[in-house]
């Protein structure tokens, strides 16, 4: 089997695993954490009586770990199992249809969002190597270090005031719902997706420029320049092929973060991603839905940096084909 | 046209748009020649400009939660009460403007047998939206809902003290309870007993959102939105103005704000009180602000140490500046408490005397009556309780110096607050969204056996008159009740009432409404059906 | 662009440490001595805010949200209270632990990302599986919850930060250690019989600082920020304490009417993160080798 492969699907394995580990550490936060759904949904209003009926319905009074199994057994069955909240009555509201448009409102954010950002961090941060210490280089560092100082959310109140404010070029609120068409998703979608890339790209350019420079004092760089081989192609051609491990990691880090970690973002716009889905189900403690959020984030995170690892692997012929 | 005239003609819109006061109107008036009744007509007129038809109204709410239901016995905020209920629903009765309770779906309701019977009668030719017509047997339905072993209801206590409830033909209901209550039809306008259609099993069907309300259910996300339109044969012919309705859950004050400055929503939900001057700057916008029913309040156990003894509890009531607090924390927006859980503007309120304000040689001399020199305390507060509880807590504890007391103030966490710090610790905060009628109020906070009785305070004078009173059907006997038992809350009971708490919303200016009702914020949770668009 | 002739190094190895810092302080380019004035003013501010500061951090000095004067130059915020005041005390209290959390998240997972690149093995993939499932698991919602199952103080709000951080550094630390662990020069210390300990200070430490002290800085921030976030949140550092984050969640809403309050509390975390990095930069720069 040819080593790329065997890597792919060990990895794979082990990401199964990450995620029954996952499961259960949110398992246990959720079961430490004071309260439980019914206290959480009467709030001021609970009465021991009205609590017991809640928990009795939701199969809440049984011990945790009977829970557990049982729930773990409908996910390995495809089956995500039922909110808390929908529960009684005829109507049950099933985890995998109440995620569903909060993880398409979510990856398409993260998508417009990165379809921009990836390649203009890397041709910022390649030009930057290129062009180090000069005036450009040191306008970009000195903008996206800015851009990464301030707090994400005073960024996208800014660029609220001063677009939908005060231009009114776009709405304040990037309310959409499954109804909303894909041109006016997308015209929603501009602001939060501005703040995002403005946020990850500072990350993804420095850490591209770093990586090359670093390279730079490398033998075979220099011996390259002292053969007279032009600036750029000593950049293009000999440093980046080798700076891709690092820059494949931190792309895959802000990737990521597009999915994981745009929960204030969200709220800001009051854009109906799956953060807010998440930071909402754990205050009134729906177990299912918080942990099918989790799986799905850890997910993520596996698949990207598998993508990273790969991205490492197959650039660095030492590690293609080890000793 | 003069100037004078001019000017008039402009202030006359402006009080349209509700932005000059009346008595700014009527100096304009008397200077123009016009005599002072005229003037009062042509406000009244101008600012309550004739209802219009038409228009999307959106809302943008600070409530509304993921997690929200159809299901009446769990609506639990704003959100669900204004949206499922004051926009999709009624109830049997709802409270007016003035605080009295009128019929809605009933036609008529009468007490029989010392108020232990209740008979309503239906409107006649009300129906779903889906044509049925509104039956007894549905009523009985609906109330069935929130009863029974297994009900998880909000309304579940509030429905114990009832018996028996019969369908008598098709439009009269009989209610029967275990003791005369005089106030039971305030208790049928309560925002989780909407009347829902029966199915053929019994039940109430909840699910399907098919209900009576002035506007049609076409989609609830919950957590996100909810959009109504229209309902074409809604029964009253002068309710439910606009074309289409959309709620918006948007919990982050600054994009609430925003969407209303630009017009993206006509309804502000709990405005911004530290940005409010800057918001009113706006020439679109007007402020809505009502006193309601709500109240800020630390309550102390009063069979623990040291407050146990009624000097103690006094000394302590003056030993905070509510002045000071309403202004710093409240920015003003509400009116102080006077340690009665009854607000101003609900029947048979009384102001108890001596009123509590801050008074540091009160205080000590009270402390020394019970044998004391200074007192020290733990008080457990957090904003989860009231937004502005640690803040007011700390404002007290600089106060309560100046009188030998030390509040010890300890921040609980926010998180599971209900649960673990109120009616567990001696001496919390707390808040009561308050109640239409000194009855309900009392019979859920103060009542000896009440199940959040959270003074634990059982005065056996104050129950003796909560069961008399309840019977009474003589209005002057029954006011006298009610003011005797609440100045026995004032002076005996643990309640330290901080402020009565506005709703401060806010609007555009386009927005036209008659006088408001201060049972619930949003002109008692019926915003969409009562207000209209002026232009 | 040439490479350094090989006796001039054997020279600057043989200075005394305050002559070559003195040295290569007066070679720093503008940029990083901007820097570092920037972190010495903070420095400055942080350890002596109780003398510098002309009013109690949570004293009520006046009404609220009053405009600055020559009283109160930065104005009120929105219970009254003196924001130049405020601004300082939160130097001290927002580096503080800022700081404090970024070192240990380094010492965490800076060594155990260089220990595993280098054992590979079970131990690499025991700890990395754990990374694995800590880091698969957003921070904010994550810290969210431990903090509301623990409690929000200073310390709970440091050490699970830094755990929850440490994770993201591990990551970067393996990954670049990786690279290094296969050259030949690692190859033949491991030959030479050296031990473990030389082989991570002396051979792959050296390698992959670079990138790490880049990331310390951008960790830095990004500390700060998601201290911000959970003020922001409603769960990171409690009122009354100040704090630049909260601070500018508090007065969030002022932004809307065109008001510049909150930007000066933001400011100071920019211009903070701004010099921290001149600094790292500059670094970078000659730790890479590079003679310009």
């Amino acid at each position: 089997m040819h080593p790329v492969l065997r890597t792919v699907l060990q990895r794979l394995g082990l990401g199964l695993l990450t995620l029954f580990i996952v499961s259960i550490v949110i398992f246990m936060s959720l079961e430490l954490l004071p309260g439980g759904f019914a206290e959480a949904i009467l709030g001021q209003g609970a009465t021991p009586e009205t609590v017991a009926a809640f928990n009795k319905e939701i199969g809440l009074d049984r011990p945790a770990y009977v829970r557990y199994v049982e729930w773990i057994a409908g996910v390995v069955r495809g089956d995500f199992g039922s909110s808390y909240a929908g529960l009684g009555g005829s109507i049950k509201r099933s985890v995998t249809e109440m995620i569903a448009p909060r993880l398409y409102n979510t990856f398409f954010l993260a998508i417009v969002t990165a379809i921009f950002a990836v390649p203009l961090s890397l041709f910022l941060g390649v030009m930057a190597a290129l062009y180090r210490n000069s005036f450009y280089d040191r306008t970009v560092n000195a903008v996206t270090l800015t851009t990464i100082a301030a707090p994400e959310f005073f960024i996208a109140y800014i660029l609220m005031f001063i677009f939908a404010v005060k231009l009114r070029w776009f709405y304040p609120t990037s309310t959409v719902s499954e109804s909303t068409g894909f041109v006016e998703h997308l015209y929603r979608a501009a602001l939060p997706a501005i703040t995002l890339t403005l946020v990850i790209v500072a990350h993804m350019m420095r850490m591209t420029r770093a990586a090359i420079i670093n390279l730079l004092a490398s033998p075979y760089i220099e011996m390259a320049q002292l053969k007279g081989i032009p600036n750029r192609e000593v950049i293009m051609k000999h440093a980046l092929p080798n700076a891709w491990a690092p820059i494949a990691t931190v792309i895959a880090f802000n990737l990521a973060y597009l999915v994981v970690g745009v929960v204030v973002v969200e709220v800001v716009f009051v854009y109906p991603g799956i953060g807010q889905l998440m930071v909402d189900s754990v205050s009134s403690r729906d177990m299912p839905v918080v942990q099918a959020c989790a799986l799905i984030f850890a997910a993520t995170y596996i698949l990207l940096n598998l993508s990273a690892d790969i991205v490492s692997i197959i650039t660095n012929p030492r590690l293609l084909h080890p000793k | 046209m003069t100037e004078t005239e001019q000017k008039l003609k402009q202030a006359a819109k402006l009080a349209g748009r509700g932005k000059i006061s009346r008595r700014e109107f009527t100096q304009l008036a008397l200077a123009s020649g016009l005599t002072l009744a005229a003037a009062n007509t042509m406000f009244t007129t101008a600012a309550r400009a004739e209802p219009k038809k038409g228009g999307t109204f959106k809302l943008g709410l600070a409530h509304g939660s993921t997690t929200d239901s159809m299901d009446p016995g769990l609506y639990y905020d704003q959100f669900t009460g204004t949206a499922l209920w004051g926009t999709l629903a009624n109830s049997l009765t709802e409270i007016d403007a003035a605080g009295n309770v009128v019929p809605d779906l009933a036609e008529s309701f009468e007490p029989a047998d010392g108020a232990k019977k209740w008979v309503f009668k239906l409107r006649k030719g009300v129906t779903f939206h889906n044509g049925k017509p509104v039956t007894a047997d549905d009523v009985v339905a609906s109330f069935m809902h929130h009863r029974g072993a297994d009900s998880k209801s909000a309304a579940k206590s509030l429905l114990d003290p009832v018996t028996s409830i019969k369908a008598d033909g098709a439009e009269t209901v009989i209610f029967e309870l275990t003791s005369g209550n005089a106030d039971f039809p305030y208790i049928a306008s309560d925002y989780h007993i909407p009347i829902l259609p029966r199915k053929d099993d019994g039940t109430a069907d909840w699910e399907s959102g098919n209900r009576t309300g002035p506007y049609v259910l076409e989609k609830f996300e919950p957590g996100v939105s909810c959009t109504f339109n229209k309902n074409p044969n809604y029964f009253k012919s002068d309710k439910g103005w606009f074309d289409r309705v959309e709620f918006l859950a948007i919990k982050d004050v600054t994009a609430r704000t925003n969407a209303l400055n630009t017009g993206e929503t006509q309804y502000l939900h709990r405005a911004d009180l530290k940005t409010l001057d800057l918001l009113k700057q706006n020439p679109n916008v007007a402020i809505f602000e009502k006193t309601g029913y709500g109240h800020y309040i630390y309550v102390m156990n009063v069979t623990a140490k040291p407050f146990d003894n009624q000097d103690v509890r006094n000394a302590i009531k003056y030993s905070l500046d509510r002045e000071e607090i309403l202004a710093k924390v409240f920015s003003g927006y509400g009116s102080v408490g006077n340690d009665n859980p009854i607000a101003p503007t609900v029947k048979f309120a009384v102001d108890p005397q001596p009123r509590h304000v801050y008074d540091p040689e009160m205080a000590k001399s009270l402390l020394k009556k019970a044998g004391l020199e200074s007192l020290s305390f733990d008080l457990s507060v957090s904003d989860a309780a009231f937004t502005g509880a640690v803040d007011a807590a700390l404002l007290w504890k600089e106060k309560a110096k100046a009188c030998n007391i030390d509040v010890n103030v300890i921040r609980e966490p926010d998180d599971g607050y209900w649960d673990n710090v109120w009616l567990k610790k001696p001496f919390v905060a707390s808040y009561w969204a308050g109640r239409p009628t000194c009855d309900w109020m009392f019979t859920t906070a103060y009542a000896a056996d009440a199940a959040w009785n959270d003074t634990f305070w059982k005065n056996p004078r104050f129950n003796e008159l909560l069961v008399a009173a309840r019977a009474e059907t003589d209005e002057a006997k029954r006011a006298a009740m009610y003011a005797e038992m609440q100045q026995l809350v004032h002076t005996d009971g643990g309640l330290v009432n901080v402020v009565f708490n506005n709703f401060v919303d806010a609007h555009a200016a386009n927005l036209g409404h008659g006088e408001t009702a201060a049972n619930w914020p949003m002109d008692g949770m019926k915003i969409t059906e009562r207000w209209w668009f002026t232009s | 662009m040439t490479s350094q002739p090989a006796d001039l190094r054997v020279i600057r190895a043989r200075r005394s440490f305050s002559e070559n810092a003195w040295r290569t302080l007066k070679t720093a380019p503008f940029t990083a001595w901007l820097g570092m004035i920037i972190i010495l003013v903070y420095a400055i501010a942080a350890l002596f805010a109780p003398w510098i500061a002309p009013f109690g951090e949570s004293e009520i000095v006046g009404k609220q949200y009053l405009p600055p004067s020559a009283e109160f130059w930065f104005g009120t915020d929105q219970i009254g209270r003196d924001m130049f005041s405020r601004v300082i005390y939160g130097a001290r209290n927002t580096i503080g632990i800022a700081l404090a959390t970024t070192l240990l998240s380094f010492i965490i997972g800076g060594t155990l990302g260089v220990l595993t690149a280098l054992k590979r093995g079970w131990l690499d993939q025991t700890i990395s599986r754990i990374v694995d499932a800590f880091l698969a698991i957003p921070v904010l919602i994550f810290a969210l919850m431990l903090l509301a199952v623990f409690g929000k103080s200073v310390l709970l709000l440091i050490l699970i930060l830094a755990l929850l951080d440490s994770t993201r550094v591990f990551r970067l630390a393996r990954a670049t250690a990786l690279n290094v662990v296969v050259m030949d020069y690692v190859e033949s210390a491991r030959l030479r019989g050296e031990g473990t300990g030389w082989i991570i200070f002396k051979e792959i430490l050296p390698n992959i600082l670079p990138p790490m002290i880049t990331e310390f800085g951008l960790r830095f921030c990004f500390v700060f920020l998601t201290i911000s976030a959970l003020s922001f949140l409603g769960v990171g550092i409690q009122p009354p304490t100040a704090d630049w984050g909260s601070m500018v969640a508090e007065s969030k809403t002022l932004i809307t009417f065109g008001r510049a309050q909150p930007l000066i509390p933001a400011a100071c975390i920019a211009i903070l993160t701004v010099g921290v990095n001149f600094v790292v930069d500059w670094f970078l720069h000659k730790t890479s080798g590079l003679r310009e």
